[in-house]
């Protein structure tokens, strides 16, 4: 299996020219071929992937399945997966048939809408896989593409506004990016991830235009991207284009967009921004803690005035990407991992809210708080469900959004504890925003005459929801389903980090002598 | 020796006498009812020739006292030049006939015009230089202004003239400066004077000649013309002016430089890098008001040489191979776009208003994500060849320690991408209502866009090996 990789990459993306080239018809026929033809892709590719995990070995903390070819100007196509990413493939792969089961009642440009997905699918994934700066970027941007014309195809009624602000502002962020890896390229003469790891880049103090730049190059490249990372994360101020695409997005746009794309900006940040630019991470990280702390607070507070259930989850995901950059600048090992933990299983508990707002939607075509009210007296599966998600999403122990708070919050609080408390506080708040939603939803009397005939869930929704409530409660109550996966790695990490930035202080001590 | 330098001219030679054969055939003949048949013809020679010179020995030789080089950098040149004034005339004969333009001298007059373009491209004296740029633009002046009946057509004709005159003079002005400070006009005399640093005098006279020359690839300050003239002018002549002539001009610009103040990059580098930026950002700012595609794709022209002049500005190697890959891709995608926009009509008439593509993807879906190929590939959106093209001239920029262009130029392709996303936008999102475009498209048309929209995906893989064809190009210019 030299190519699995490949192999996982591009199935979606076979399935979907497949799809462009042989699916001929608008009628329900050719709509439910479509949907058929992307769940058994999605599906397949998720198989395959189980082979990823079942071979991929813990306890090497390099690039596994690794494979390399030639390509332009010097670059390769090289992909392989290490304990940092191939959660991230899993996730991707796990979460890409449900959503794909969750856009069952679509109906406008079928055929489009599942190859935009499957497309979306590969370049996701390629992502994930890429070690080589080019190819990364490659697969990084054009996931721009399909979800732009995600946004702006089957979006709401500002669907607009949000795909042009979805687009600009994440391309801003990333052809920053762009300029950094040919300085990067230039400066080590290579592309090649894995030799750029090891590549020490200068953080020398410079001046450049009159300004004394500590940290030098290091500092430079780390700020571009950081420009790329915390737009797609994203992080406290430049996070408003989130709110918008999310509201805009169709449901299963939206699931895709909290679960896999933001987790993008996180990746970026453990695979690049860390071990490629140490003493630049270790100069700023204050700032980014406290630009964190300040957008666990301050999203929160956000997030309780809203009127739009899509919003509000959307404010509250920007929260919990506060917990997971803190705890990624935290650098130590229960931070990172706490981290890691935060992402994947954001992603199972994002994607499903999403997915909660997506079943009542269907069904009233509206996102406003106010407009529900009493649902559980007709819905009481959904009522659980949400319920269930809900509270993972506080981070009641016992769901994995518990882990993932208590271990970024254990580990940044040896590190700096006022940041710590601060971002205590985000629990309680999250809990305020979360369970106040619940209530006006799902509790009190059902006075709305429009909602007097609403149904509960269908049993394909409810077998869409089976899995990602398996998931949550799983690595609630046995974490070390992912920690074992991830643990040697984070560590190779958090030592290699430790030590370039003990090296550098030594060379500033010895010349200051 | 007199057989040595013709036979080093010959693909130049017999393409003038074939001009001045089709001229007189079509005269004494049908007239315009030859059009079709000369169209094919020419475009056939082009192709003839393209194959002829692309695949000719890999020397370098020079004719005529060192007036005329021809080496792996003009070849390249050459046969872009050659493929793309072919292709354009092949997809423009169909829209020429129904507009009741198909007069035979269109193809002649491309045909002298591709000539002056290979004069260009191969010049090694301000004189060959001067011959070369004044047979290219009086053709193109003649073919602006080609629907004499009506009035934006004559006047992009007269605007185009008047200006080019005036930048003609500002060239003639920098080549007898040049030619006072160093007593020759060739221009491995003029390198060689210069040996050790330029005089005033002589770095005058090259920002005159700099000046002229970025007139003619439309670059700010000097691009008032373009957005008027491409508006203008017939759909298809709009379409051959952004492409070979891009092309012939970018690559005189690039002799010149570097074959006659190859040595002095420091100093003419500042004013390119100018140039560039300029460019970059007016091109891509002005166009976002734009409704007439024609106008928007002079302002993308605009910005695209803007990206072309940042790989000279590099003054490298690696910045002139940038530059050459750029323009091929550049060329390439305004092949497939003008295709498109010639086809653009409702009820038999043209059209040229952005408004008309609402909901395009509704009525024409393989066509509209071929264009959306293109725009995204146009934008430099990854993983379209089009974001390649960028690559290696930023590559080029940063190498060269000019790294803030790079990031000048990266910032306008943001902001330039808004009005490419905005014709997917009509396409993808817009109106039902406002629907208003037939459907039809000729299959030569056709083929253009889809072709072009295919090297746009497919080009990922490898660019079909024009890396290593213009880095062989390249390493002839720049020694």
């Amino acid at each position: 299996m030299e190519n699995l990789l490949s192999l996982i990459t591009f199935i979606p993306l076979i399935a979907a020219v497949v799809l462009a080239l042989f699916l001929r018809g608008e009628d329900a026929a050719a709509q439910r071929n479509a949907k058929g033809v992307a769940l058994l892709a999605t599906g397949f590719t998720f198989v395959v992937s189980l082979f990823l995990l079942n071979g991929f070995d813990p306890s090497n903390t390099g690039f596994q399945f690794v494979e390399e070819r030639q390509w332009l100007m010097g670059l390769t196509y090289k992909m392989g997966v290490d304990g940092i990413s191939i959660l991230f493939v899993m996730l991707t792969t796990f979460l890409m048939p449900i959503t794909i089961a969750a856009c069952w009642g679509v109906e406008h440009r079928v055929k489009e809408y599942m190859i935009a997905f499957l497309l979306l699918e590969t370049l996701m994934l390629g992502v994930f896989c890429a070690l080589d700066l080019v190819l990364f970027y490659l697969f990084f941007e054009a996931g721009l593409i399909p979800m732009f014309l995600i946004i702006g195809i089957w979006g709401g009624v500002n669907r607009i506004y949000a795909s042009f602000k979805f687009f600009l502002y994440t391309f801003l962020g990333s052809v920053l990016m762009l300029v950094a890896m040919i300085a990067m390229y230039m400066d080590a003469g290579t592309t090649d991830m894995v030799a750029l790891l090891s590549h020490e880049f200068s953080s020398g103090p410079i001046n450049l235009l009159g300004w004394q730049i500590m940290g030098g190059l290091q500092t430079l490249l780390w700020l571009a991207f950081f420009a790329s990372f915390a737009v797609k994360m994203p992080m406290w101020p430049v996070h408003t284009w989130l709110p918008d695409a999310h509201v805009q997005a169709p449901t299963a746009g939206s699931v895709v967009l909290a679960a896999i794309l933001l987790k993008m900006g996180g990746y970026g940040f453990l695979r690049f921004s860390l071990p490629m630019f140490p003493v630049a991470s270790d100069l700023l990280a204050p700032l980014v803690l406290w630009m964190s702390a300040i957008a666990i607070v301050y999203t929160s507070l956000v997030a309780l005035a809203q009127s739009d259930m899509k919003k509000l989850i959307a404010y509250s995901s920007v929260a919990h990407m506060g917990y997971v950059t803190m705890g990624i600048f935290a650098v130590n090992q229960q931070a990172i991992d706490g981290a890691i933990f935060q992402m994947i299983s954001h992603g199972f508990i994002s994607g499903a809210l999403f997915l909660c707002v997506g079943v009542i939607y269907d069904r009233m075509h509206t996102r406003e708080i106010d407009a529900y009210g009493g649902l559980v007296n007709r819905m009481p599966a959904y009522a659980l469900i949400f319920m269930f998600f809900t509270m993972a999403n506080v981070g009641l122990p016992g769901t994995s959004g518990f882990v993932g708070e208590f271990l970024t919050l254990m580990g940044i609080f040896q590190t700096n504890t006022w940041v710590a408390a601060v971002a205590t506080s985000g629990v309680i708040l999250s809990a305020a925003y979360a369970l106040w939603l619940y209530r006006r939803v799902v509790f009190g009397d059902l006075i709305k005459e429009s909602l007097k005939t609403i149904t509960d869930m269908t049993t394909r929704e409810r077998a869409i929801f089976a899995p990602l409530v398996v998931m949550t409660l799983l690595l609630g109550v046995y974490p070390s389903l992912v920690t074992d996966i991830i643990g040697p790695s984070v560590e190779a990490l958090v030592s290699n980090h430790q030590m370039a930035v003990l090296d550098s202080s030594s060379v500033v001590q010895i010349a200051q002598h | 020796m007199i057989s040595a330098d013709i036979s080093t001219v010959l693909p130049e030679i017999l393409l003038a006498v074939y001009a001045m054969a089709a001229l007189l055939f079509a005269v004494y003949t049908g007239k315009d009812k030859t059009t079709p048949l000369l169209t094919w013809v020419t475009a056939g020679v082009f192709v003839v020739l393209a194959f002829w010179i692309g695949l000719g020995a890999g020397t370098t030789a020079q004719a005529f006292g060192g007036a005329f080089i021809d080496d792996g950098f003009s070849r390249f040149a050459k046969v872009v030049i050659l493929v793309s004034a072919a292709a354009v005339l092949v997809m423009s004969q169909n829209y020429m006939a129904k507009m009741n333009l198909g007069r035979f001298e269109f193809p002649v007059l491309v045909a002298l015009a591709v000539v002056g373009m290979m004069m260009m491209v191969s010049a090694g004296d301000l004189m060959s230089l001067y011959m070369g740029l004044e047979l290219q633009s009086l053709s193109l002046y003649v073919v602006a202004a080609l629907r004499r009946d009506s009035v934006k057509s004559t006047e992009a004709g007269l605007k185009y003239f008047v200006l080019g005159a005036l930048s003609s003079g500002m060239l003639l002005y920098g080549a007898s400066l040049v030619y006072g400070y160093t007593g020759t006009t060739v221009f491995a005399g003029i390198i060689e004077a210069g040996q050790d640093g330029l005089s005033l005098g002589l770095l005058v006279g090259l920002v005159f000649l700099v000046t002229g020359l970025a007139f003619k690839v439309s670059a700010v300050p000097f691009h008032m013309w373009t957005p008027d003239v491409y508006e203008g002018s017939p759909t298809p002549v709009t379409a051959f002016f952004a492409t070979a002539p891009k092309m012939a001009a970018m690559g005189l610009i690039a002799r010149v430089l570097f074959d006659a103040f190859g040595h002095a990059t420091h100093d003419w580098g500042q004013v390119i890098a100018l140039l560039s930026v300029l460019s970059m950002f007016v091109g891509a700012i002005a166009a976002i008001g734009q409704r007439n595609i024609k106008r928007l794709m002079a302002y993308s022209s605009i910005a695209h040489m803007g990206f072309a002049l940042m790989g000279l500005a590099a003054g490298t190697e690696a910045g002139v191979q940038a530059m050459l890959i750029y323009m091929t891709i550049y060329v390439t995608m305004n092949i497939g776009t003008f295709a498109f926009i010639l086809s653009m009509e409702k009820d038999g008439k043209p059209v040229v208003s952005i408004d008309a593509l609402n909901m395009y993807s509704r009525q024409e879906p393989l066509k509209a994500l071929a264009v959306l190929v293109l725009m995204f590939s146009l934008a430099g959106v990854p993983p379209m060849v089009g974001f390649f093209g960028k690559f290696y001239v930023l590559t080029a920029a940063v190498d060269a320690g000019i790294a803030w262009l790079a990031i000048a130029g990266v910032v306008a392709s943001v902001i330039g991408a808004f009005y490419y996303l905005r014709v997917v936008f009509y396409m993808y999102f817009g109106d039902e209502t406002k629907a208003g475009l037939d459907g039809t498209m000729n299959p030569v048309q056709w083929a253009m866009l889809m072709v072009s929209a295919l090297i746009m995906v497919v080009g990922v893989v490898n660019l079909f090996g024009v890396e290593a064809l213009a880095q062989a190009a390249a390493q002839t210019l720049v020694h």
